[in-house]
């Protein structure tokens, strides 16, 4: 018996018990689509949260006003903000291990810009913050240092700002009201795309952080020179640990705390925030390879149900066999190839329902799509192994039927 | 020179403590080309016997020699191998799969001998012709009369040219017209070389024989030559009534 021969013997078979076998592997089907599903939105979604930690720069710490550990009782985490652009000077001028300090104030505001109007970010920054975050302008051009220095009323935007509020336009030169104050765009920044949490970053309008706050983002804070957060950008190669513990200590040390208090700021790294995101998609993968054993398993399990009722069924038909000729083994090949047809077929469809569901989560969750060849070739070797291991018992009982007994089954 | 020769041949089946002496001391030979018939009452050891040497079963004891190879010391693969190219069998419930046509019931014993699937419906469609159903190839069983069943057995046994044609009871689930039909086929496929041992119950159609063996309680109680009765010549000489698929495709 050839091998096109076990093949075509095997769908025949298949063939006669449609439902019986669509039925059987439906579990292998829902495991398989289930596994590669998950995987590759799993994937699609790390590769996306990777990338963008990538983008704000690994060697970047975040100085946020307000501790984490003490939950905002009293204090309330944040008010009367307790980080200055003098803390963001200080930092570059005595921590050594820092390239760039980038202080920042941010809130939310109405912009408006011949009669349309919008709502977006504002920040009021500083140069540092380009050189923080990598970023450039794509047309027009960026802050000169004195106009940030005099407060001057000029204004960068975003892409989707651009797009918003001027169409087609080349919103370079034109007027902008940020809150009623009008400011002339210089420039349209480079292409950010979504952040990690999913919300654009083109979205945003930049000023002069000292325009800003004097103008724009009425804060009544006591102190005119508080920012919302500080980004930190430590030198290539040095180490962000080591930074870290010097920017604690200064900021301690400027802002008078004793030695039982605690801090009135938070450092984060965006490393270390990296990092656990990886992990806890290697708890994901973890979990998604459980369920996929399990899902196989029980596939399985159902084809070798079915194999062995088949095998019953069929007791006749190997006694007729076995009496014109086939050999133990030429029966062990037909029912085993029956049990892996079944699996592959289970396989097959359930890598193509696999990725119709991956594509239409990745759409609805606005992810990006990964889906790599090798997880195709694996999830097929593996149909094909749980179909060998499944089939083979129910086959080799099959190969051991004695002729003469088989045939006189009823 | 003989094809079959069996010494002592003894077959005990053991249920429980009791064991069931199927056959006692068989010492049977058939020379190639002879065309042979078992009678016996019910449980003699006359299927018993046709099943050892079919090779679809071993002796407890004895020798058996097909074509003087010593039978009983194979392994399974080498008697499945004598199975398929040297022995045909044909059985009383007709065992045909229903899900394959006549052809594909046929090719399934050249599966096994390793031939190229050209030359294997060649070969199906030329044994199918040979038992007289050339125009019902693609024939389901469902499809068949009984008798057209058995022939595609017949052919299925034929299919792979065996020196020797073991039929149990062929015409057990048959009327007696089909019967004999069948058995005038059994007489021309002799008269082509194949030797051949049929199991009957049915005086009138062991009457085709040239050979009578007798069992009871396993043993064979008689044996003697004999003349094949005319009416089986009369049956041969008529085609269209051997061949009823000819006179409806005529007619
Ligand atoms: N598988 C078996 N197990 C036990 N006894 C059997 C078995 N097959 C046949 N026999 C017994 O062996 C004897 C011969 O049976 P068998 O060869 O089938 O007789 P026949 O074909 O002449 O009717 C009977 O007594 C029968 O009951
Ligand atoms: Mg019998």
């Amino acid at each position: 018996m050839t091998f096109s021969d076990a093949v075509i013997s095997a769908l025949d078979a298949l063939r006669l018990h449609k439902l019986r076998s669509s039925l059987t592997i439906l579990g292998i089907i829902i495991g398989v689509a289930a596994v590669i599903a998950m995987v590759a939105v799993g994937s699609g979604g790390r590769e996306q949260v990777v990338a963008q930690f990538r983008s704000l720069g690994t060697n970047l710490l975040v100085v946020m006003p307000g501790s984490i550990t003490k939950s905002g009782i009293g204090l309330g985490s944040g008010s009367a903000s307790s980080l200055t652009d003098e803390d963001a000077a200080a930092a570059v001028r005595e921590v050594t291990l820092l390239q760039v300090a980038a202080p920042f104030v941010r809130e939310n505001a109405q912009l408006i810009a011949a009669g349309v109007n919008w709502s977006s970010l504002v920040y009021g920054v500083d140069l540092g913050l380009f050189e923080a975050r990598d970023w450039d302008v794509e047309s027009g051009r960026l802050f000169a240092p004195d106009e940030i220095a005099r407060g001057a009323q000029v204004a960068l935007i975003g892409q989707s700002v651009a797009r918003a509020l001027y169409g087609g336009l080349d919103p370079v030169g034109q007027e902008l009201r940020v809150r009623n104050v009008p400011f002339r765009v210089i420039g349209v920044m480079a292409r950010k795309g979504q952040s990690a949490w999913g919300h654009d970053q083109d979205d945003v309008v930049l000023l002069p952080l000292n325009t800003a706050r004097q103008r724009v983002i009425g804060r009544n804070a006591a102190n005119s020179r508080s920012v919302d957060s500080i980004y930190l950008k430590v030198r290539e190669g040095e180490s962000l640990a080591a930074a870290e513990s010097d920017v604690k200590m200064l900021l301690r040390q400027r802002h008078r705390l004793q030695p039982m208090q605690d801090d009135d700021f938070t450092v984060r790294n965006l490393a270390d925030i990296a990092a656990t995101q990886e992990e806890s998609v290697g708890t994901l993968a973890l979990l998604l390879a459980i369920v996929a054993g399990v899902s196989l398993a029980v596939g399985g399990i159902g084809i070798m149900n079915i194999m062995l009722v088949s095998v019953t069924e069929r007791t006749r038909e190997i006694g007729l066999r076995l009496a014109i000729g086939a050999r133990p083994r030429d029966i062990l090949k037909q029912f085993l190839f029956e049990a892996i047809a079944l699996s592959l077929i289970g396989g097959a469809i359930g890598i193509l329902t696999g990725i119709l569901a991956a594509c239409a989560i990745a759409s609805l969750a606005q992810w990006p799509l990964l889906i790599e060849p090798e997880w195709i070739v694996l999830a097929v070797l593996f149909s094909g192994f749980v179909g060998v291991f499944f089939g083979w018992f129910p086959a080799l009982r099959a190969s051991r039927l004695d002729p003469i007994e088989a045939l006189r089954y009823a | 020179m003989s094809l079959i020769e069996t010494e002592q041949l003894t077959r005990v089946y053991r249920l429980g403590d009791e064991a069931v002496h199927a056959l006692r001391e068989v010492t049977l030979s058939v020379a190639a080309g002879e065309f042979t018939a078992i009678m016996g009452p019910s449980g003699s050891g006359k299927s018993t016997f046709m099943n050892v040497i079919g090779c679809l079963d071993r002796p407890t004891s004895g020798s058996y020699r097909l074509g003087g190879e010593e039978v009983s010391a194979m392994s399974r693969d080498a008697l499945a191998a004598v199975r398929n190219r040297k022995i045909g069998f044909v059985f009383q419930q007709f065992n045909l799969l229903e899900r394959l046509d006549a052809l594909g019931n046929v090719e399934l014993a050249t599966i096994y001998a390793g031939e190229d699937r050209r030359r294997r419906r060649d070969k199906a469609a030329a044994a199918l012709t040979r038992v007289g159903l050339a125009e019902r190839l693609h024939h389901q069983p469902t499809q068949l009369s009984g008798g057209q069943q058995q022939r595609v057995a017949i052919a299925r046994a034929l299919v792979n040219a065996p020196r020797l044609l073991l039929a149990d009871e062929p015409t057990g689930a048959l009327d007696s017209r089909t019967s004999l039909e069948l058995m005038a086929l059994f007489q021309k496929l002799n008269d082509e070389g194949t030797t051949v041992v049929v199991v009957t119950h049915e005086p009138e159609v062991a009457r085709f024989t040239s050979r009578l063996v007798r069992f009871r309680d396993g043993r064979v109680q008689s044996d003697r030559p004999q003349r094949p009765d005319d009416a089986a010549a009369e049956l041969l000489a008529s085609q269209v009534e051997i061949m009823p698929d000819f006179a409806e495709t005529a007619a």
